[in-house]
């Protein structure tokens, strides 16, 4: 079937052919409930997915372009070894620019931890480079090499061990809303599907009188999948809605929140939780062709 | 139009029908009589593949029922007119409707004339517009027959249709059948009422079939 027919099946009322199937209460609300709660579902698990890919570029941009050279030296050696890294960074190829953080930023850094009132002076605090790569970035190994020549003292961590296992978090993150998506889908189907199965078979005298004057099952199977798709439409629809504001009522992201209050849609994020209402009637549409033919055969 | 090649029926691991042959040959009028419970329906229900035998061939129309997909079987009903002994309506949907749905089905227009016409003949014009739930045996039975009738069916299938008609109203129904049989409709009435099969016989070349221990026979002009 194209798309074009598919639509066209859905869209095109065929007011008799409507007609000749009964309404059904019970089916009719069970459809509209289930897609209805499962597009609400589906908005939280698109917005997970969604937040858990900005996670994972945003600490990927922020850790993998940088690195840091902690110095532990004996106090009256730390400037001459900070001076002698500044030096090697600064003729190391891939290295676009290096500094030396200040007291005042490594108190910072320090004071969530410790305290504002952290006399720094008397602690032996490693001092801090912070470099930037750029191009195809720099060799570490020949890096750490070098640093071990010419200060003794110098660490270079590149981040790896802190970005391989956020990465590895944020794309399983990533995967699970993918994967909940699915399931919910599935489930909108499995449910559809016994819906359209219980009207089928409470209406089982109906397709028989229709079969009996000649009716196809085409014509009587129409009936049945534009009415269920188009109350998984209108279920999916009011859904969506719901779980979209229920995502705007949500805390805005901020830097202290985390993963928490980034749970949310973002610029063109927006536009993707208006596809669930004509995915669910999609579905909604397949399920119940399926099970009207299946169920037809059964019938009669 | 019909033939029957050793066909026999089982249900259940009963044979409700053993070892039957017979043609209907179009244009024909045929009553197929006997005892309640002799196979009267099911043999009706293998004439329009709604059963399919156990054992044989059933040919429709130069088809092999068994041969005929789900869509080939729909279009072979819509030469078929089925008057069912318990008429089977929508009951959601008024009377009129329900009497055009042959039409509807294969997406055709009913003629409003010719709809209020055949409604005014069976006697039902003033009940168009209801439930058939709320119509009495005979009205329900006479709705079926103009239900049967509506597309001009090459072949008429009738299950004892006068079984809730009184007899004027059976003898009325007969004019239309043997009117409809003049015009080239194949006729074939199950019934167990032999004043309507003699009076029937006096309008028209019917031969009568009779259901007897599982077997259909011609049966002999005594009737």
């Amino acid at each position: 079937m194209t798309l074009r027919e598919l639509l066209s099946e859905i869209a095109t009322p065929d007011r008799q052919a409507d007609r000749v199937v009964p309404p059904s209460g019970h089916t009719a609300w069970l459809t509209g409930f289930t897609a209805g709660t499962m597009a609400f579902l589906a908005v939280f698990a698109l917005a997970l997915s969604l937040a858990a890919g900005r996670l994972a570029d945003r600490w990927g941009e922020a850790l993998e372009r940088t690195a840091t050279i902690r110095i532990s030296a004996p106090e009256e050696q730390m400037e001459l070894q900070t001076q002698a890294v500044l030096d090697l960074l600064a003729a190391t190829p891939g290295v676009a620019s290096a500094r030396a953080l200040t007291d005042a930023e490594e108190h910072a850094l320090l004071e969530p931890w410790f305290g504002s009132d952290l006399p720094l002076d008397t602690l032996p605090i490693p001092r801090l480079i912070e470099l930037q790569e750029e191009g195809q970035g720099y060799d570490a190994q020949g890096l750490r090499q070098r640093l071990a020549a010419e200060a003794p003292g110098a660490i270079l961590d590149d981040h790896l061990r802190w970005r391989q296992p956020l990465a590895t978090a944020a794309s399983r993150l990533r995967l699970l809303g993918t994967v909940s998506i699915l399931l919910i889908l599935a489930s909108t189907a499995a449910m559809i599907t016994l819906a359209a199965n219980a009207s089928l078979a409470a209406n089982a005298q109906v397709i028989g009188v229709l079969r009996l004057v000649g009716a196809r099952d085409i014509y009587i199977a129409r009936a049945f999948v534009r009415r269920f798709t188009l109350r998984a439409l209108a279920g999916a629809a009011a859904g969506t809605a719901a779980g979209l504001v229920a995502v705007m009522l949500l805390p805005s992201a901020d830097a202290a929140g985390g993963v928490l209050t980034g749970l949310g849609f973002q610029g063109a994020g927006w536009l993707l939780p208006f596809l669930l209402p004509p995915v669910a009637a999609v579905t909604a549409f397949l399920a119940t062709r399926a099970a009207a033919f299946r169920k037809l055969k059964e019938l009669t | 139009m019909i033939a029957f090649d050793n066909v026999a029926y089982s249900y259940g691991g009963g044979e409700l029908l053993s070892e039957v042959s017979l043609r209907l040959t179009p244009g024909s009028f045929h009553f197929l009589t006997g005892p309640s419970g002799s196979g009267k329906s099911t043999f009706l229900k293998l004439c329009y593949g709604e059963l399919l035998p156990t054992v044989g061939t059933v040919t429709i129309f130069d088809r092999e029922v068994h041969s005929l997909d789900r869509d080939e079987v729909a279009r072979m009903r819509r030469r078929i007119g089925v008057v069912h002994q318990d008429c089977r309506f929508l009951d959601h949907l008024p009377l009129a409707t329900n009497v055009t749905l042959p039409l509807t089905v294969t997406g055709r227009e009913s003629n409003m004339q010719d709809l209020s016409d055949l409604m005014a003949w069976v006697g039902l014009s003033q009940l168009a517009d209801a439930l058939p739930p709320s119509l009495s045996g005979g009205e329900r039975q006479r709705a079926a027959v103009a239900r049967a009738i509506i597309t001009s069916p090459d072949l008429l299938l009738a299950d004892e249709p006068t079984g809730n008609l009184d007899w004027e109203m059976s003898l009325r129904l007969l004019k239309l059948l043997v009117e409809l049989n003049r015009m080239g409709t194949t006729i074939l009435v199950a019934t167990h009422d032999l004043n309507l099969i003699r009076s029937a016989k006096q309008q028209v070349a019917a031969r009568v079939l009779r259901i007897s221990h599982r077997r259909i026979q011609l049966a002999g002009a005594d009737l």
